[in-house]
């Protein structure tokens, strides 16, 4: 009955939408900033993914926001695992395909999420995706060889020294702009690695962070003591 | 019989897929059921973001070779989504953080079960008994239901 009625809820709830959501004209956005910014951008910020200048220059100030959030989803994880004891149990090494899998894939993952964050302003991608990815190599050792020691105050001091990057990159943006966050160090040529200002310095401080931040989590979940009830 | 119309399908998956969410969300009595039907409510969400900016005949907002295209499509949702998914999955982690943690504790991880324990526990802290009904039904041995639960 109460999954009936539940049920019946979502249809409704789906089908209101759905009305609200054909009223609208598909394939014309109803926003005309994303129109302004498209043509705007090359010229004032200089990157050639407008998403990137849209993500660090016009919202700087909400991804900074948006780290916030993830150091306090990563910190409050920290908090409610805690460190395993010295003799807590592990699960056992990984069969031989996922340790040799692990050892192949940690420097090609290394060097793919290192290649999207320091291109992020050139092609698709950038350090929140090439983030995720460094955290996928550096959590791929532990799932190989559950007993390894995960060097948490070393991605601590990462992530730390990332983030205040970024907050420094900004306060320097004010000093010398008038604004925080503004890009720095001048255009450049579009679509050359080092242009677009101070946008690739600021991607990298973001996929550091990302990247140190979600394979700690990850390996504070790993860590976790298996229980058997 | 023509097809139907490009928009219908992607808006009906969006609306599908946030749909799926919130019916797992609202039915599902496991915590990790739960946790999921999040993820797919995120996961229908951001599908309605990214069509929000979408326009026909319009390429992705990156420019090749310095050439300007003609049309491209909105970058603001596109970056709103990129930070969502991460936040996502940072959030995500989070949960199974919580989960993992009441798993520890309770040893169960169905919502009545841990309903019941959670309350008990917390009746138990504050030292008040558990809220029940003067109507309740008196268990067989006399003695009222209040009583009896509250001491247990």
């Amino acid at each position: 009955m109460r999954n009936a009625l539940s049920l019946l809820f979502v249809a409704g709830l789906a089908f209101l939408l759905f009305v609200i959501a054909a009223e609208l004209d598909f394939g014309a956005a109803p926003m005309l900033v994303g129109e302004g910014i498209n043509q705007a951008s090359p010229g004032q910020v200089g990157a050639a993914n407008i998403v990137t200048s849209v993500v660090l220059g016009y919202r700087a100030v909400d991804t900074l926001g948006e780290l916030a959030i993830l150091f306090a989803a990563a910190t409050a994880g920290g908090l409610m695992l805690g460190r395993p004891r010295a003799d807590a149990r592990h699960d056992p090494e990984a069969g031989f395909i996922l340790l040799a899998a692990a050892d192949l894939l940690f420097p090609l993952l290394l060097v793919v999420g290192l290649f999207i964050i320091v291109h992020g302003h050139l092609t698709p991608g950038g350090g929140f995706q090439g983030g995720v990815i460094l955290a996928a190599a550096f959590f791929l050792p532990l799932l190989a060889r559950p007993g390894t020691h995960f060097n948490h105050a070393g991605f601590a001091v990462v992530e730390g020294l990332a983030g205040a990057a970024f907050i420094v990159i900004g306060l320097l943006g004010l000093a010398r702009g008038g604004e925080f966050l503004m890009p720095l160090l001048g255009r450049g040529e579009m679509g050359s690695l080092l242009s677009a200002g101070s946008l690739p310095l600021l991607y990298i401080a973001v996929g550091l962070k990302v990247g140190t931040e979600l394979a700690g989590l990850m390996a504070h979940i790993a860590e976790y003591e298996a229980v058997d009830r | 019989m023509t097809p139907p119309d490009l928009g219908i399908i992607l808006y009906t998956a969006a609306f599908a897929l946030a749909g799926i969410g919130i019916l797992g969300i609202v039915i599902s009595t496991h915590l990790v059921r739960i946790v999921l039907s999040i993820v797919l409510l995120e996961t229908g969400a951001n599908l309605l973001l990214m069509l929000s900016g979408f326009r026909f005949d319009a390429v992705a907002p990156v420019i090749v070779d310095g050439n300007l295209p003609a049309s491209m499509v909105d970058p603001v949702p596109q970056a709103l989504v990129l930070t969502a998914i991460v936040i996502g999955v940072a959030v995500q982690a989070f949960m199974m953080t919580l989960v993992l943690r009441l798993r520890r504790v309770y040893g169960t991880l169905d919502i009545r079960e841990l309903r019941e324990l959670l309350e008990r526990d917390l009746a138990h802290e504050a030292g008040i008994r558990l809220p029940s009904s003067e109507d309740a039904p008196v268990p067989s041995d006399g003695s009222p239901a209040v009583a009896r639960e509250g001491g247990a």
